[in-house]
């Protein structure tokens, strides 16, 4: 079984004055290639924490963490822009997009930071685009699109390098209902498709109604796993 | 990496223009910065241009040529003869020096009917004396002297108001002459100058060289050789030309002759200098404020960027190439600017209603504007380079942001 994600004995103290809050405590996960994953739990749960710690944003207290085989804990600062860079892609719950570059731009600005050629770049930008049904929308800049809209471009720019995981934070958070709907059909149609691994941190019941694998974590700890097909 | 830099370009100058105001208003400060270095120092070279030249227009001359002891002593015993064949050829052939003359200086007393004063009498050969001195363009009232024998007397205004005396009015001058007897001698004033300073008006009397050799009894000698080169620049080379031709005459240059002129050109650019400085630091400070703003606010942005796996060191770049544009769009339109005001003021700037105050440090009522291309190239220089220098404390900011701090702020 390939495992795109293992988490081992995962901690993430902090210190507040003399009271310390693990906010991740002893975490063991693993997640499997072409996973859709739910992360829920109730605030100040630790799932933020985890999605970080997993993306290389920043570092546990103890543990292990590997992606794609690689031990992420232990990597240098560059090495896991690196990682981000080529692996991963984010979406957060919200100011995903550079405010200052078009729908297309911010989907090619990745590809630009790979090094990618103009042309294959803006051809991929554009199918990507399609695909997330952003059609004629590509020259808008970030504050002429809906919330909706930009959600679609962040997943569109998570997803246009073919990463093995995408890290979702609260995605649905800020949309109503349908328009959250619309995005989670279209997250769940690209995991279909490419076979990329989905880990999307929620409360939402909308949203772990998609999940494949729904995880439950209270208070740094996973207290629920449920496998659904 | 090229597509890399276009990427950081645009990101750059795309963020320029997300909050106007600020951007306009360090823009603004930075074209002021600019255009206050550029006509500052313009009018520093024209204040120094203009006391420089004014002195070399009122006698000194680029060179003067003397008797070894007569700077030191200028009296009669201390004139020396006509210069030899050789020496008027050198001055005469070439093509660096524009025009050249032999003049008699002697300390004298002139007296009118009602009052009299100190000068110094100066013969001069009236028609060399045209291209090399103030004095033909500066005889505003009567006549111009004919020739060396000429039996009239030019003075300044001022010392006619003093004088109480006019043009065709008679006056008497004495002096020393060459066997320590007072030789004195009346003068009918034929022209009356005006100098830009007072002070030259009060300081000195022309008449004829031949009239002034025979009342003195000096026969053919002179007091001095004053000598107008093509420029300042060349002043130099000449000087060591004609010391190799007269080893034993002394032969000065205008800073040799005039120690505080050149103290004061050097004092001036030394201000100049400070002024750029003072201009920088005012200027930087804004700079450094206004990209420190931006950064704050963008803070977000910054641990987006690092999340989507961009370098610390492009983040960098990218700030650097905001500051860049700044600098750039700054230093254009301060440098218009500039050049406007050299336009609009190329005739000079009027300080006659500061006159009085600047008469006194030596100055006239106009002020050239003299830019040099020197000092546009060192003003732009100095706002790039330290100014790009300075960015680079904001640009280290945004670049160290931790990744998780700068998305979980709000
Ligand atoms: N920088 C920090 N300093 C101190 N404590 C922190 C910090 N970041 C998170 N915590 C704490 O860690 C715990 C887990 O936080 P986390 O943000 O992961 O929760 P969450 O499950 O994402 O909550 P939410 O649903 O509200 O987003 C919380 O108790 C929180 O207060
Ligand atoms: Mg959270």
């Amino acid at each position: 079984m390939e495992y795109t994600v293992v988490c081992k004995q995962l901690s993430k103290l902090y210190h507040q004055g003399d009271v310390t809050i693990a906010a991740l405590n002893k975490v063991d996960l693993q997640i499997q290639k072409g996973g859709f994953v739910c992360l829920s739990g109730p605030s100040g749960s630790g799932k933020t924490t985890l999605l970080n710690m997993i993306g290389g944003l920043d570092h546990p207290t103890s543990g292990e963490i590997h992606v794609d085989g690689k031990r992420v804990d232990q990597m240098s600062k560059a090495d896991m822009a690196e990682m981000r860079l080529r692996q991963l892609g984010f979406v957060f719950q919200a100011y995903n997009l550079i405010p200052v570059l078009s729908a297309h731009e911010n989907v090619e600005f990745v590809m630009q930071l790979q090094g990618m050629d103009k042309k294959t770049r803006a051809d991929k930008a554009r199918a990507i685009l399609k695909e997330v049904g952003l059609e004629g929308m590509e020259r808008r800049r970030p504050a002429e699109l809906s919330g909706g809209q930009q959600q679609r471009v962040a997943v569109a720019r998570a997803m246009v390098s073919g990463p093995s995981l995408i890290l979702a934070d609260e995605p649905t958070a800020n949309l109503d209902s349908v328009t959250a709907e619309m995005l989670l059909q279209m997250m769940r149609r690209l995991n279909d498709v490419h076979g990329t691994t989905f880990l999307i941190s929620t409360h939402d019941k909308l949203v772990m109604s998609y999940a494949k694998r729904l995880i439950g974590l209270h208070d740094g700890e996973i207290v629920d796993d449920e496998r659904r097909n | 990496m090229v597509d890399y830099l276009k990427l950081l370009l645009a990101l750059g100058w795309r963020n320029l223009w997300r909050n106007r105001r600020r951007t306009f208003v360090i823009l603004f400060a930075i074209a002021l910065g600019v255009w206050s270095m550029v006509t500052m120092a313009a009018f520093m070279r024209g204040i120094i241009h203009q006391v420089v030249n004014d002195a070399i227009n009122n006698l000194t001359g680029h060179i003067q040529i003397h008797a070894p002891q007569y700077r030191d002593d200028p009296v009669i015993e201390h004139s020396m003869t006509l210069p030899s064949a050789a020496l008027q050829e050198l001055l005469q052939k070439n093509e660096k020096i524009i025009a050249w003359s032999a003049r008699v200086r002697v300390p004298a007393v002139i007296a009118s009917e009602r009052e009299s004063s100190g000068v110094t009498l100066v013969g001069i050969d009236p028609s060399r004396e045209k291209t090399l001195s103030f004095l033909f363009e500066a005889t505003k009232k009567g006549r111009y002297l004919k020739d060396v024998e000429d039996k009239g007397v030019i003075i300044g205004r001022k010392l006619a108001e003093r004088l109480q005396t006019g043009v065709g009015k008679r006056i008497v001058l004495m002096s020393q002459d060459r066997n320590n007897e007072i030789a004195d001698r009346g003068f009918r004033i034929v022209g009356i100058f005006d100098a830009t300073l007072e002070s030259t008006e009060l300081a000195y009397v022309f008449v004829g060289r031949s009239v002034v050799q025979k009342m003195l009894g000096m026969g053919q000698d002179i007091s001095e050789i004053g000598i107008k080169t093509r420029d300042r620049e060349v002043v130099d080379a000449v000087t060591a030309k004609l010391r190799q031709a007269a080893p034993r005459l002394d032969i000065q240059p205008w800073n040799v002759l005039q120690p505080l002129l050149q103290a004061r050109v050097t004092i001036n650019n030394g201000f100049t200098i400070i002024w750029f400085v003072v201009v920088f630091v005012a200027m930087g400070f804004g700079l450094v404020n206004t990209l420190l703003m931006a950064v704050f606010e963008r803070t977000r942005e910054f641990g987006l960027f690092q999340a989507l796996g961009m370098r610390p060191r492009f983040i960098l770049g990218q700030v650097m190439c905001e500051a860049f544009f700044l600098l750039l769009i700054g230093l254009a339109i301060g440098n218009l600017l500039s050049l406007l005001t050299l336009q609009i003021y190329s005739d000079g700037i009027d300080v006659s209603g500061l006159a009085k105050g600047a008469q006194m440090i030596g100055l006239s009522n106009v002020i050239p504007l003299t830019s040099q291309l020197n000092d546009v190239v060192v003003a732009n220089a100095l706002v790039i380079g330290l100014g790009l220098l300075a960015s680079f404390y904001p640009a280290w900011r945004a670049a160290r942001y931790v990744p998780v701090e700068a998305i979980t702020r709000t």
